[in-house]
Formats: structure tokens, sequence, C-alpha cells
């Protein structure tokens, strides 16, 4: 069905056009209005078409729409259009993006206020919204990428937003380069995918999958192949090992930002790609396994680093490259021909309210403190943000997965899907089919260690934040205050969000029987998109994994308090006494950042200049290109020296030249003539000479294989023609000989005559 | 008749500024920009009821019967976009000049003049001695461009850019001579008319070596690595405006001269060829993005990221399927485009502060608002990024590489592995990565960080005639990017036809040379 879905994006890319034209002369309250506005309206339209979606179509509909009437790009084959697609998955995105973008415009409308670039800011926040709603509205793989890269684009740009101070600058690019990195899989996982289906349109995959299926490489289907290089983009976008390392520096932009873009939408990107492309995986559940693999190592790994980080920012960056982990594992825990994607999801839109709440919430807190982020120079500010306070501890449970807040269910999802994890292995060894069947567990005990250290690090951030003495100067004493209610209202906004959101997800098991249409709401919705979810448990197995998951959570919190809040962190100062390398290492993020600038960053440079300074001046310009004009000028020199008027020396030089000419043009004439080709026509061959400029002064003879002979003087042949008597196989001699210089030649060849 | 008026209006414009004085200076200017507004709305006269199928508005009359040479120009799907982009660049150019060109103005809008009409004519020529002579017009303005309105080390430059092409072009016409006589020699007939002599199908060696010569020639305009050492000295010592039209159309004469000439002439030698070719582009992304990484000077950086991006063109012709041959006109469009934009941008900066190094400047953002927006976009254009002109070329001639396995395989050409051509794109696409790396380290040394350099600090945002010049580049760049269509409607018939035609020739020849008779469009 079409539907004007057009509109979605379109609103919030006019909106930052209109900003970018004529927002300076008409005025913050111009810019405000309309930028709002028109994410207001974009929300609007996605929740009528959610409305249509689910109101008059049969669950699997989809609305489409293009762009322009004309396709997109033509060439060859390649016939694509730019259309828009709105599934269940696509409603669940844009309702999050559209939102939770919302509520934070009106947050940054307050929280940016007396900024000079406000206009600036309210195009790109505007500019962004577009690039996410392309990107997850796109009815193919090329018409996500422009919102794909458009996203990258606007990461950059407000990450480098105070582009005065240079390391911001160096951050915005740093995330932009990273991410072309994964951009690089993206684009060849769909020329891959395209190479083998002939199409790149979302819809059209599932009947085109048998390409991905039976073609190897290497050994291996291509649907590996494809689905490891889109695992490799989302790493990009979605800061997954090994390409996470430009989230983190991603915080240099203004705390909105980082809500909205490396929270709550654009970094999500990654998760929603692999569970769009599912049909890819499905073809080879094994990449699946590297999704969750990878998933698994980077929430434990980032979650880590969260131990010891003092910028408020640079721990939620952290957090949220964990929580992204944990997204991942739920997209590869596979079991039975599907995958966990809709808890995937499910925690994509929980993490979203919780995380981009975080954020803005440290905005607040660093509102107060004049733009101080380091949570050593806090402490206690609970007394003096009371909202900002209330919010903050909300989220944080949230994330810990305390019940019956939003993280505990989608955390729970995850880690029961985990569990329940098992790899189709066709042909496997022994040690792969047992990690196919076991790796579920190893992700699950892992993943429960992030946990716990999730709620371990929030807390320690929340205790040094709110709780203890406050640790700054007098002035920011006096100064603290509770941010205005725009922002405030936002927070409450998005913690009605964080505590309702859950509700979407709660286990059909464990309701009474007249609730059960109340069970798992958002998995439902999106069972004809993605395929069933896992957690097709009993009410007594998820109650187990819910009490493990809580004590596990609440062990982390209490150990954040013995250790942080406790006799005034007394423990966590002594603990980092005792280690002190260890605390450093942590600290240092594991040295990763030097790790990639030794090996990658500083070898590129350093290359280049080899290249140009080495290959290209010297190599190619001194040595190719000037010894060719040394050449020709050294040939022009000692040609010189031969025109020196000396008549005699003149003749010598004609008679040599006329000699040697003679001789190069004669003396090889027997062998040239000799190679010849030949013509039949039923019982008349003929033998054709096939370098008529030597024939002549050149004797010829044929022997035709029979018995017979033919002769030819010099005088031009065109050929020499023979009628043979009887059919058989014989085998043609031409000599040829030359009597200037005695020399002959010849050569022979087959003919069958029937 | 539109197409000889379109290439001799700017002839014309340019014997007017002979007759006035040299001292009315403004005079020069305004005649110039007219007559290169006039020659572009002229030009506007080509797109309507274009006829994709062939060639269009075809003149052929005899020029010098006794040699067989004829007045033939035809525009079609491949060209028009070219000659349009150059009409189209042309005012553009002059009106930068305002403020750039001060001595000599009257010869330099002569030379300019003359150098545009040597462009549209080669564009258009379908008689390969007209081609020629179109070829060499083009050479000598740009020589004096660059050897009186340029740099320091002007003269070198010149006489390297000249001495450079020349090689080429004279073998190139020794090609062309070699072709003229076989055509007599099979059909007594003396002509340098492209379609006749494009059914000579020539011995498989002899079409190699005449393959090379062609090749030869617009491998060194292109430029393809390693050819390319005489561009980054030519763009540094360029003024401003020959810079551009250097980077947007004359580069472009190499890779139409292949996807023209070189290859549908000679079939089977380009068979052989094209992995070569394929080879040195791969070569070219990589290594010229890797050195244009370690440039100090901004021209310099900008001339190797130009090796990068025709190296993309080439690669897209040498896979010579539909979608890359299409990626590489549109590419061609593109680079037109963005490396254009980036030269002005870059002269505008130059005229400010009178240097190209790169550590000269920074926090540019700051004090010049309106040239950080064009900047921006005309750098994200450049680098790629979907919406804007970079993308659709390279994607498509990446996807037409990394499929090309099969389209390879059904010309015939060689293949080493069975997936060999994939190989091919995927190193080519890590061109994607490094254009990011060096053209955003550009822009934030030049754009970003504290306004350290004290001489940075007065520094005037643009004027509202750059603002002219900038906005029809940037629009330009955004609808290439946004709606293909205008423009693959044009350049993909014609390219099917191309390799269509290309097809039947080769399978048509042999290992003597005849005459074969390809398809009969475009008569």
């Amino acid at each position: 069905m079409t539907a004007n879905l057009h509109l979605i994006p379109l609103l919030p890319l006019l909106g930052a056009a209109f900003s970018l034209l004529f927002g300076k002369r008409l005025g913050k309250n111009v810019v405000t209005l309309v930028t709002c506005g028109a994410v207001a309206a974009a929300a609007l339209v996605t929740l009528q078409m959610t409305f249509i979606l689910h109101h008059d179509l049969p669950p699997g509909g989809a609305l489409v729409d293009t762009f322009f009437e004309a396709p997109w790009m033509k060439a060859g084959d390649l016939n694509l259009s730019a259309g828009l697609w709105f599934d269940a998955l696509t409603a669940v995105m844009c309702c999050v993006v559209t939102v939770i973008g919302f509520l934070i415009h009106v947050y940054a409308s307050a929280y940016m206020e007396h900024d000079e670039n406000y206009t600036r800011f309210f195009a790109y926040l505007n500019l962004f919204m577009g690039a996410m709603l392309i990107l997850v509205l796109g009815d193919s793989m090329p018409v996500t990428f422009v919102g794909w890269e458009g996203v990258g684009l606007c990461s950059y740009l407000l990450i480098g937003f105070w582009f005065d101070k240079d390391a911001n600058a160096t951050a915005g690019r740093k995330a932009f380069v990273v991410n072309r990195i994964g951009d690089f899989g993206f684009l060849l996982a769909m020329f891959l995918i395209f190479y083998h289906t002939g199409t790149l349109k979302y819809s059209e995959l599932a009947s085109h999958i048998d390409g991905l299926h039976n073609i190897l490489w290497l050994g291996l289907p291509v649907a590996c192949f494809a689905g490891l290089l889109v695992l490799v983009g989302a790493t990009g976008k979605s800061a997954q090992i090994p390409l996470y390392v430009w989230l983190p520096d991603a915080m240099a932009g203004p705390t909105p930002v980082s809500a909205l873009i490396h929270a709550a939408t654009m970094v999500t990107a990654g998760v929603y790609v692999t569970s769009r492309l599912h049909v890819v995986y499905e073809a080879y559940p094994q990449a699946l396994a590297w999704i969750a693999g990878i998933g698994a190592l980077t929430a434990l790994f980032a979650a880590t680093i969260g131990f010891a980080q003092r910028d408020l920012k640079k721990v939620l960056a952290y957090s949220t490259i964990s929580q992204l982990g944990f997204m991942f594992v739920a997209v590869g825990s596979y079991v039975n021909g599907s995958s966990n994607y809709a808890s995937g999801v499910f925690h994509l839109m929980t993490h979203a309210f919780f995380k981009a709440g975080l954020f803005l919430g440290a905005g607040s807190v660093m509102h107060a403190m004049e733009n101080e982020g380091d949570i050593m120079k806090m402490g206690g500010l609970r007394k003096h943000l009371p909202h900002t306070h209330a919010t903050f501890l909300i989220y944080c449970l949230a994330i810990a997965g305390i019940f019956p807040l939003a993280g505990f269910w989608s955390k729970d999802a995850i880690l029961g899907g985990a569990f329940a994890a098992q790899w189709d292995v066709k042909n496997a060894g022994p040690v792969a089919a047992w990690f196919a069947m076991h790796a579920g567990k190893i992700i699950y005990g892992v993943m429960l260690t992030a946990a716990g250290c999730t709620a371990f690090y929030m807390f320690r951030l929340y205790y040094l934040v709110f709780h203890g003495k406050f640790r700054g100067t007098h002035e920011q004493e006096h100064h603290l205050h509770e941010s205005p209610a725009r922002m405030t209202v936002v927070l409450w906004c998005l913690a009605i969000g964080t505590i309702l959101s859950g509700f979407l997800g709660v286990p059909e098991s464990i309701l009474p029987e007249s609730l059960h249409h109340f069970g798992d709401l958002l998995g439902e919705w999106l069972k004809p998109v993605v395929g069933v979810q896992l957690h097709e448990e009993s009410a007594g197995q998820f109650l187990g994994f819910a009490f493990v998951a809580t004590a596990v959570s609440v062990a982390g919190i209490g150990s954040a308090y013995i250790f942080f809040l406790k006799d005034d962190g007394v423990r966590a100062k002594n603990f980092v006494a005792t280690f002190p390398r260890l605390y450093r290492v942590v600290f240092n993020k594991y040295y990763v950042d030097e790790f990639y600038n030794a090996v990658v960053v500083r070898p590129l440079r350093g290359l280049s200049r080899i290249l140009w300074k080495f290959f290209d001046e010297i190599i190619i310009d001194k040595l190719f290109v000037g010894g060719t004009a040394a050449i020709v000028n050294g040939f022009g020199k000692s040609v010189k020296y031969l025109q020196n008027g000396d008549a005699q020396r003149y003749v010598v030089g004609v008679l040599v030249g006329m000699a040697l000419i003679l001789r190069v043009s004669t003396h090889y004439s027997a062998a040239h003539a000799a190679q010849f080709h030949v013509d039949q026509d039923g019982h008349a061959v003929t033998a054709v000479p096939q370098n008529d400029a030597y024939t002549t002064n050149v004797r010829f003879k044929v022997e035709w294989g029979d018995g017979q002979e033919s002769d030819a003087d010099s005088a031009h042949p065109r050929g020499l023609k023979h009628q043979y008597a009887s059919s058989g196989t014989y085998k043609i001699r031409l000599e040829t000989t030359d009597s200037r210089w005695q020399t002959t030649a010849s050569r022979s060849e087959t003919v069958v005559v029937r | 008749m539109i197409l000889t008026i379109l290439t001799f209006l700017p002839i014309a414009g340019a014997l007017c500024l002979l007759f006035i004085p040299r001292e009315e200076e403004g005079l020069h200017r305004g005649i110039a920009l007219g007559t290169a507004l006039a020659t572009f709305f002229w030009s506007l006269r080509l797109l309507p009821d274009f006829d994709t199928g062939g060639f269009n508005h075809v003149v052929d009359s005899e020029w010098v019967p006794k040699l067989g040479i004829h007045y033939h120009m035809g525009v079609d799907g491949i060209s028009l976009w070219l000659v349009m982009l150059t009409t189209f660049l042309m005012p553009i150019v002059l009106l930068s000049t305002y403020s750039s060109i001060t001595k000599k103005v009257r010869e330099f809008m002569v030379a300019v003049l003359v150098l545009e009409a040597g462009m549209i004519g080669t564009f258009l020529a379908l008689d390969m001695f007209l081609f020629y002579v179109f070829w060499e017009i083009m050479l000598i303005p740009m020589y004096f461009i660059i050897g009186i309105w340029g740099g320091d080390r002007r003269l070198y430059a010149a006489i390297k850019f000249v001495l450079y092409t020349m090689v080429g072009s004279l073998l190139m016409i020794v090609a062309i001579l070699y072709l003229y006589v076989k055509h007599h020699e099979l059909t007594q007939v003396w002509s340098f008319d492209y379609f006749a002599l494009s059914k000579v199908a020539l011995g498989r060696h002899e079409e190699l070596y005449c393959f090379l010569a062609f090749a030869l020639a617009f491998c060194i305009k292109v430029p393809l690595f390693p050819f390319h050492t005489w561009l980054p000295d030519a763009h540094v010592e360029a003024p401003t405006a020959g810079s551009v039209l250097l980077a947007a159309v004359m580069l472009k004469f190499g890779t139409y001269g292949l996807l023209r000439y070189a290859i549908p002439l000679f079939p089977h030698a380009f068979v052989v060829c094209a992995p070569y070719l394929a080879t040195l582009s791969v070569i070219g992304i990589i290594y010229g993005s890797l050195v244009a990484f370690a440039q100090t000077d901004i021209k310099k950086m900008i001339a190797y990221s130009s090796v990068a991006h025709l190296a993309f063109v080439v690669l897209g012709l040498a896979m010579w399927n539909a979608k890359s041959v299409d990626g590489a006109v549109y590419q061609m469009l593109a680079h037109g485009i963005s490396t254009g934009g980036l030269f002005l941008c870059i002269g505008a900066l130059y005229e400010r502060r009178h240097t190209r190094k790169l550590d000269e400047y920074g926090g540019i953002a700051t004090i010049m608002p309106r040239f950080f927006a064009i900047f921006l976009i005309i750098t994200l254009a450049s680098v790629g990024l979907p919406a804007l002109s970079g993308f659709v070329g390279e994607f498509l001639i990446l996807l037409g590489s990394f499929t090309a396995s099969k389209s390879w395989a059904a010309a015939g050409l060689p293949l080493m592995v069975p997936h060999h051509t994939t190989l091919y794109a995927f190193l080519a696409t890590t061109g994607v990565i490094l254009s990011a790396v060096y053209m955003l380290y550009l822009f934030q040394r030049v754009m970003f960080g504290p306004l350290s350099n004290a001489r940075n600090r007065d520094l005037k945002d643009l004027s509202a005639r750059e603002v002219v010049i900038f906005i029809p580049m940037v629009v330009m760049a955004f609808w290439l990017g946004i709606y293909p269509s205008t423009f693959l409607t044009g350049i993909d018939p014609a390219v099917q036809r191309t390799i269509a035609e290309f097809k039947a020739k080769q399978e048509a020849s042999g290992d003597v040379a005849k005459i074969v008779h390809v398809t009969e469009t475009g008569r």
C-alpha cells in the first residue's frame, strides 16, 4: 500500500535547509519552532503510519513509497528506485527515532540556549533526523546507505561542533574515518549480495536468496561473506570491537548530540541493519555466531573500561558500547531457523529511553557544574538537583536490570536467548559442532558478568555524582542549581518511557491466562518481519533466569556501594593503591588507541610520505621520466658530434647505413615468406603466403604430400593451387629459397581433404 | 548547425576581443563572460528532444576532400553531458578570474575562449583528423595559461605539461594514420571518418600496437599511474582558472578518448590490455590517495586526489560492462564539479592569503562561515558522500567492477581466477576509506582548530560575486547526487550501444585486417 512515507524524512530535512538558509536572520525562536515542529510533525506522521499499518494491513504487510517516480539509478541490469518501506520493524525504529528525537530537540533548545551557533546546531540535528529516518525507511540497501552515510556525516559535524578546539575536530574526523571503514564492509556486502541475487531490495531478497546459499567461495557459501561484511559495517556504526574506538572520543560533541546520536539512534543502526538482512544470515547461521561473539566480547570489554573512567560522559559512552554488545548478542542468538532479533530490537528501544535519559541527565549535571565532567569533582548533587537525581536513579536501576524497569525485561530476553542459542552447523568438525551447541552457554556466562559489571560501574557513577560530599570548588558549589523546566520535563518523560517500555516485552508465560494478549507485544508485532522470538520459555525458566540476573545486578550495586560510598570510598582508593598497574591499564582503556596508532595510523602516514618523497619524486619523476628525457638529450648530444662537416665520414655513414638497411630488409625474406596458411575448397587447396611483402625475390616450392610438387618463381604468387585426386590427410610442406643470401626456410601444415 | 555554432561561438568572442583596445579590461572581461554565457545557453538547446539512441545534430561536410578529411560532428549521450559540463563551468571560471587575473587580461580571455572551443570540438568531433586538430588546439592555450599566468615555477610546469601530452599525441597520430592507410588499402577510399575507421578490424598484432599508441596518449592525459607526475606540477603552478579547467574538463579527454576511440576501435587489444589497465587504476586509486595524504601543499593534495578519482574512471572503463562504464562517465561529470569546485575554493583562499601551505591555515571556519558551508559541501562531494555528486559514479563503478567477472568472461577477457575482478573492486573500495582520510584531514587543517595564525584574523568572507560562482557548483553537486536519472537516461543507452558495437566488432574481426560491419547506429 502506498502512503506518504517520504514526508517522514523530508520534514526534518526541510527544517534543516530552512534553518541553514534563513535561520540567522529569523532568530532563535523561529528556528526552535521550525526544527522542533518538523520533528514533531515527522513523529505524528510516523504514528499515523504505524496506526495504518496496524489497523488496515494484515500482519507482515508494509507501506511503500518512493521519493521519485523515475528510477533513481538505472544502469545496465541495475534498476534502483529511491523507495521507502514501512513494516513492523521500521515502525518501531521510526517511533523510537522520532519520539526520542523530539524530546531531545526540546531539551536541547534549553541546553544550547546560549550557544552562539544555535541555528547551526539545530540545523544539524534536523539533518541528522532526516538521514536517520532515511536509514530506517530505505527499501533497499543503497537507500539505507544514503541514510547510513548521512548520519555519519551529521555525527562528524556535531562531534566537531565546537571546532575551534582541535581535539573536537579530530574526534569528529576519527569518527568519520572509522565509520568509513565500516562503510567499506557495507559497500562490499551490497556488491556481493547484488552479484549473487541480482537485487538489493529487502523485500526481494528472500526469494533470491538461493544465489547466496548455493554458490561457494573458498568452500563457504557466499552468504557467510555477505553476513560478515554487513557485520563489519555494523561494528563501525554500532561501535563494536574492533571499530568501537571512535565512540568515546565522540563525547566531545554537545551532550544532546551524545544522547540522540551516540546513544539512542545512530549507533543502533548496526543492530537494525543486521535484523533487516536476517534472510542473509539465515542462509548461513554461523555468521550469526560471529555477531554474538563480537557482541559478548564487546559487552564485557567495554564494561570493564567503564570501571575506571573519570569523565561522566566517557563512562556513559563505554556503557553504550557495552549495551550495544548486548543487542548484538541478541541478534546473533540463533536457534531453530531464527534468531533473537526481536529481543535485540526490544533492548534497542528500552536502551534508547534510559541511555538518552542518562546522557541528558549528565548534561543537566554538567549544566549545573559549569561544564565540569570529572566525576571525582562532583558528589552530593542529589540535594541540589532533585529532578535530575530522581530520574537518573531510575535510569541507573533500569540499565542495571532491576524489576520492573525496562532494562530488566529486555536484558532478560537477551540472556535467555543467548542461553538457548544453538547455531546450525552442517559438515562441521567435532570442535565446531561442540562449540555450536555450547557457545550459547558461554556467551550467557559472559553476558551475566557484563550485566554485573554494568550495575557496578553505573552505581559507581551514581554514588560518586549524587552522594557523598561535594568535591568541587566553592564557586561551583555556589553555582549549583536544578536545570530549567524544559530540561527536567524531558528527563521525566524519558523516565516514564523507561518504566513503561519494558512492558512491551513481558513474556506470555508469566502472565495469568486472562492477560495473555498483553504478553510479548513487541515480539508478536515483529514476528511477521524478523521471525519468532526465542524465549518460549516456561514461567519457571523465566523466573530462574530473572532471579540469577537480579542477584548479579544487586551484587554489582552492592559492591559499588561498598567500594565507592561506604566510608567515603576508602576501599576504592585502597584498591587502586594496591594494584596501580592494573588501574592504569584500565584507566588508559587497555591502550587500544595507542595500539591502533602504532599499527595503523603511523605506518600509513609513514608509507604515504615514503611513496611521495621516494617513489613519486625520485623513482617516477627523476628516474623514469627524467631518465627518458636524459636519453633523448644524450642522443641529441652524441648525434651532434657526428654532424661535424667531414664529408668522408658522411659517405662512410651513408654506405654503412645502406648496407644495414639492405641486410635487415632482405636477409630474413625466406623465413618470413615461408609462413603460409591453407585455403580449402573441396579437393582444391591453396597455400597462401601470409607475408606478401617478402615474396619477391624468393622461390617457392610446395610438396603437397601426395607425391606432387609445385614451383613458383619470385613472381608474386597469390597462392599456389593444387587439386587433390582423392580424400585423405596430407602434409603440405612449403620451402622458400632466397638466392641472394642463399637462405632457405620451410614450414609445414596438415590438411584434411574430404 | 547547432554544434558548429556551439563550437565556434567562443572563437567569435575571442576574435571580438582582438578588436578592442588592450586598456579596456572591463570590456574584455564582460565580452568573454558574455560569450561563455551565450555558449552555455546555446548548449542548452542540445537537451530538448535528445535522441539517446545515437548521435544528434550531426553535421558532415567535406573539409579537405582529397585527403578524405571531413568536418563531421555529432553528440551522443556520452559527449552530451561532458559538453554541458564544459559550457557550464566556463562562465564560472571567467567570473572567478575577475580578481585573480590582473595582468594581460585580453590575452587571458582569448586563451580561455580558444580553449573552450578546442574542448567542445574535441568532444564533438566524429572525424579523427578533426578530433586531432581540436585535441592539439586545446594544448596551446593551456600552455600559455600555465606559462604566463602561473606561479613561480610556471615555465617548468608548462613545458612538462606540453612535452608529456605531445609524446602521447604523436604516437596517437601515427596510429590514426595507420588506420587511415589501412582503411584505404581495404576499401580504396581515403577517409578519417570515425564510423568508417571503426569498421576497420585490424589483425591482432597491428591492433595491439595501435591500441597502445592511443591508450598511452589517453593514459597520460588522464593521468593514469605512473604517467601522472606532470599533473601535480601543472596544477600547482597554474592559476586557479587553469587548474579548474585542467581538472574539471581536460583530464576527461583521456578517459573520454579511451571510451570513444581506443577501446571500441581495437577490441581485441583492449581485451589483452584490460587487466593491466585495471591493475594500474587500482594502484592509482590507492597510491594517489596515500600520496595526497602526505602533501603539505593544498593544491598538490587535490591534484593527487584527482589521480585517485580518475583512476576510478579508468577502472570502470577497464571492467567494460554497462554499470561500470555508466559509472565511469558519471564519475567524469562528478569529478568535474567536485574537483573544479575544490580548486575554486582553494583559489578563493589563495587570493586572500597568497599561500597554499596547509600550515598557514587553521580556524578559517570561524571567520568565513559562508565559505565554510560551501567548502564543506564540495569536500563531501569529493569524498563521495551519498546524495552528493561523488557517490553515484563510485558506486556504479565499484558495483560494476565487483560483478564484472561475468561480463569479462562474456567479452573473452582473461580471468586468472574466477572472481579476480572482484579482487580489483575490493582493493578499489579501500579508496572510499582513504579519500575520507585525506580530504577530512585537509578540511580540518584549513577550517577547524583555533585561529592561531595572526595573518588569518582579518580574512573576509566570500563576496557576493564569489557566492554567485559557487552556488551553481553546489546545486550541481546536489543534483548529480540526488537525481542521477537526469544524466543516466542519456548516458546508459549510449554506453550500452558502445558496448554492443564493441562486441559486434570483436566477434567479426580475426587474424587478418578486414572491414567489418558493426551496427549502423549513429549514422
